[in-house]
């Protein structure tokens, strides 16, 4: 492989780890549980399920 | 029993949104509010998601969609254009506050939205080109090439490409990648 190549591709994966890193702590948070009260009170606001036909 | 509601997938995207999220605003609490819109939004438009199409780029989209028309609002309110934008990436690094970290921050700061954005979603979040075009509304061959340019800006503001140490060969390099970037 070419010296450039070689170095280019030692950037590259400096950067998607430094990326990687910067966003660790959010994504282990998981779902705080705003978001998962949020859900249930819009589920609720409109109960119906696309999936299902509606229940009367 | 009540059968799974289709709407508690929305939930396994948080996590990501939150990601691309703080790095639009560049500001946590700003993100957890964006998130807070788009994950309404998605819901009350629910019935117009294609089932079987892709629910996190969907969601991704509405995300981002609300970011920039929220911010240009913004901009022609506080004839500010961009001032007021460029604020601290708030991303905290709780890991041991390296040297190196601060210095991609402040690099990766100064990139332009788009970098950005395509950064987040493909080295960051692990998205496919196809799906991060879809999420920003673009051609896979525009994401492909605002992700090269944006690694390539990227290494001239953190001088990758300068300063790069000349003794240290490639298997030297992997093994130190591999030691930290181990999952």
């Amino acid at each position: 492989m070419p010296a450039d190549d070689a170095d280019k591709k030692r950037s590259q994966d400096l950067i998607d780890e430094n990326l990687k890193k910067a966003f660790s702590d959010t994504l282990d948070e998981g779902v705080p549980d705003r978001f998962k009260d949020l859900l249930a009170q819009l589920k609720e606001k409109a109960p119906d399920d696309p999936s299902e036909e509606p229940q009367k | 029993m009540t059968s799974p509601d289709p709407r508690d997938a929305v939930l396994e995207y948080i996590p990501a949104l939150r990601a691309f999220a703080r790095s639009l605003t560049k500001d946590a609490v700003r993100a957890d509010d964006l998130v807070q819109e788009c994950l309404v939004k998605a819901i009350g438009n629910f019935d117009k998601f294609k089932e079987g199409s892709n629910l996190r780029a969907w969601m991704f989209t509405i995300l981002r969609n609300t970011f920039y028309s929220e911010r240009r609002k913004a901009v022609r309110e506080a004839e500010d254009p961009e001032g007021e934008i460029v604020g601290a990436l708030s991303v905290k690094p709780e890991h041991d506050g390296r040297l190196q970290m601060t210095e991609f921050q402040d690099a990766f700061r100064q990139l332009k939205d788009e970098h950005r954005e395509a950064l987040t979603l493909i080295g960051a979040l692990g998205m496919s080109y196809e799906e991060a075009a879809e999420a920003c509304e673009v051609a896979i061959g525009t994401m492909k090439s605002r992700t090269n340019r944006a690694r390539k800006e990227l290494a001239r503001l953190m001088h990758l490409d300068d300063d790069t140490p000349t003794e240290l060969t490639d298997s030297q390099t992997l093994s130190i990648v591999n030691q930290s970037g181990h999952m």
